[in-house]
């Protein structure tokens, strides 16, 4: 009998070896007469574990890792197909306490099927969603993802249902769904894992909001950093064209929705969604003026869904379960659980799924492991380039979008960036202005002139010239952007800017 | 002769790719990532012949593939090589990892190693954070990388 060998597909892994693991065992196998399957299933987003190879047994797949290569030998010694023990041994993957206290409602899948097998999709409760969706109104769709709390995973938080409510009740003679996955802010990676990783999710949301709202064409706009998202999209997409889940008259119905993916081309202002449109039609990704909204007038002119990837991966789960499972989950105005990524300088990096309300402390000790380098942590970025930077006397946070508002910081795509105590805070500010001048589309002024002018400013301030003053200056900047910018990109730059002044003032030469 | 000929080949292959994607809504983009893919790098002179083809100026096409950091106006060297700048790598060293690599290679961002090999350039997140600092090169990613690993990726590509 053939033994099913796990090893994942997914970039990161891929980054630490993967593919040579996976070319290891199968010649390892050969060369001992043995009969093995090997499946590149998906992450599971035990990042520091990776890579992690788990054997199919009786009680349960059996993980091992970090596997390099040269272990692989040692642990077909050890007979690790009946799941011996090694010293790589992790145990029964279920039972690994990072992962089993997780609560994986979107992320239900990913690490544990094969990415591009469709029977695998549906042998885990794939298109149980849109069959769901299928026996109701477009009202009725709408209704149950307002009715979930879901609000938009990619940043600005908007209630998801509120935005296809618009576009459902608009008159036209095409609409379109466009997911935003132009996921650019560092320390985020949960839209490359549910594309790498599970891509039928994506399509089965996007189908979903299709059938909704009566849109007939989705759009993919996907990062060009991303070349292995981009082959499992594809392939997942022609398998689902093929077996009557894209196309005309899905699963037997009167609905038809074709699906495609667009390339990006590494210009971060494309993460907001009027300049993703802009690029989208073949043009500049110039920040739109609002109004109208995309719902209304968005791709081409027509009323056009934009939503983030993890916002449209979750709603399969919220049609399959119902809206009151999901928004059984949560605390306050944050309802169902997010993806949160660990990244930066932590020991355990990786992602992990929870229901809003746990704290920052739990996540970067419980969970990260402290950091990497075993100094303390002394700042957290959440949300991204535009998010604040966070103090230790903050890291009693609970995840929470009002509650992060409070603080005047974001929880935006739920990346969380570790530093430890070596980190220049007044470097981190200049920086942000910088990526801001690098990334800037130009069409205002406040953010093409005001990041420009804000690097040298900070520079100064480095150089200890005139510091009371320039601070004060900085200040001053920091409003024009913040009040005056068209968009979040110049709007938010004074998040990292002005937290890192007044939470770590010993680093401009402020006393604190 | 020899220019005639390159140019006379380009023409032809960029009248494929435009034939093949002049009818898709939205078409410049697919179009200009089907070029690079294609050739290696937007050459400047196409931008007349994808303007005729989508009923666009040349300034209208410039302007949109200088707005891009992907889209290249000049041949890169045989392998790319990324380097994440963005603050999840920053938290790990990556700052002494570029100054590493553009020490190594003697160039700086944008320029290609004497010896056509690589082209360095830098990028804003590819989402390995979790395995930072990170390096792409080519379409490859590598986590984790420290001078010696880089060292290693050089030497590969030089191979």
């Amino acid at each position: 009998m053939t033994t099913k060998i796990y090893v994942p597909r997914d970039s990161s892994a891929l980054s630490m070896g993967a593919e040579k693991v996976a070319v290891a065992i199968a010649l390892e196998a050969k060369k001992r007469g043995l009969d093995i399957t090997i499946i590149r299933n998906g992450s599971r987003g035990l990042y520091w574990l990776e890579t992690m190879v788990e054997v199919a047994t009786d009680q349960g797949r059996v993980a091992y890792g970090p596997v390099k290569a040269k272990d692989v030998p040692s642990l077909f010694d050890a007979d690790f197909l009946n799941a011996k023990n090694h010293p790589l041994s992790l145990g029964l993957t279920e039972e690994i306490e990072w992962l089993k206290k997780q609560q994986r409602l979107t992320f239900a899948r990913v690490g544990i099927t094969d990415p591009v097998s469709l029977d695998d999709y549906i042998a885990h409760d794939g298109y149980k969603g849109l069959k769901k969706a299928l026996t109701l109104s477009g009202a009725e769709i709408v209704k149950a993802v307002t009715d979930s709390g879901l609000r938009g995973r990619g940043g600005a938080a908007f209630p998801t249902g509120i935005k296809w409510n618009t576009v459902l009740g608009c008159q036209a003679d095409q609409k379109y769904i466009v997911c935003n996955a132009d996921e650019g802010d560092s320390g985020t990676f949960s839209d490359r894992m549910i594309m790498e990783d599970d891509p039928f999710v994506l399509i089965e949301g996007m189908t979903i909001a299709g059938v909704a709202v009566g849109a007939t064409q989705g759009y993919i706009y996907l990062r060009s950093e991303y070349p292995h998202a981009l082959k499992a999209l594809n392939e997942a997409i022609a398998k689902a064209e093929a077996a009557g889940y894209l196309g005309d008259k899905i699963c037997g119905s009167t609905h038809t929705f074709n699906l495609e993916v667009r390339r990006a081309a590494g210009a971060y202002v494309c993460g907001e969604e009027t300049s993703l449109l802009e690029s989208l039609e073949g043009k500049r990704g110039l920040v739109r003026f609002k109004p109208p909204l995309p719902a209304i007038e968005g791709l081409f002119g027509k009323p056009t869904v934009v939503n983030n990837v993890i916002s449209l991966a979750t709603v399969p789960i919220i049609l399959d379960k119902g809206a009151q499972y999901y928004a059984d989950y949560g605390m306050g105005r944050s309802r169902g659980t997010l993806p949160i990524q660990l990244a930066g300088n932590l020991k355990h990096g990786g992602l992990v799924e929870l229901a809003f309300g746990i704290t920052l402390r739990e996540l970067l000790y419980d969970y990260g492991g402290g950091s990497a380098t075993g100094k303390p942590i002394r700042a957290v970025q959440v949300g991204g380039p535009l998010g604040a930077f966070l103090p230790e006397s903050q890291f009693d946070t609970p995840l929470d979008y009002e509650a992060f508002s409070n603080i005047w910081a974001v929880v935006g795509h739920g990346g969380i960036v570790a530093f430890d105590d070596t980190v220049d805070m007044a470097k981190m500010a200049r920086y942000a202005f910088e990526f801001c001048a690098i990334e800037s589309c130009g069409k205002c002024t406040p953010c093409r002139i005001g990041s420009t002018r804000g690097v040298e400013v900070i520079d100064k301030i480095i150089a200890g010239k005139d510091t009371a003053k320039n601070i004060k200056l900085v200040r001053d900047l920091s409003d024009t952007m913040l009040n005056g910018s068209l968009c979040a990109l110049g709007g938010m730059t004074p998040y990292p800017v002005l937290s890192a002044m007044n939470h770590f003032p010993e680093d401009f030469g402020i006393a604190k | 002769m020899q220019d005639l000929e390159t140019k006379q080949d380009l023409d032809l292959r960029l009248g494929a790719l435009i034939s093949e994607h002049q009818h898709m809504p939205g078409a410049l983009m697919p179009l200009l990532h089907a070029i690079q893919d294609n050739i290696g790098y937007v050459p400047e002179s196409s931008y007349s012949q994808i303007g005729k083809a989508l009923s666009l100026s040349v300034a209208e096409v410039h302007g949109v593939v200088t707005f891009y950091h992907h889209f290249r106006t000049h041949k890169p060297g045989r392998h790319v090589m990324q380097i994440c700048r963005a603050e999840s790598c920053q938290s790990m060293g990556s700052e002494a990892l570029e100054a590493h690599a553009k020490k190594c290679l003697n160039v700086d961002y944008h320029q290609t190693t004497s010896d056509d090999a690589i082209t360095l350039e830098a990028v804003y997140c590819l989402g390995n954070c979790a395995l930072s600092p990170a390096v792409m090169m080519d379409e490859e990613v590598y986590g984790r990388v420290s001078a010696e690993d880089l060292d290693a990726l050089i030497a590969e590509a030089r191979a």
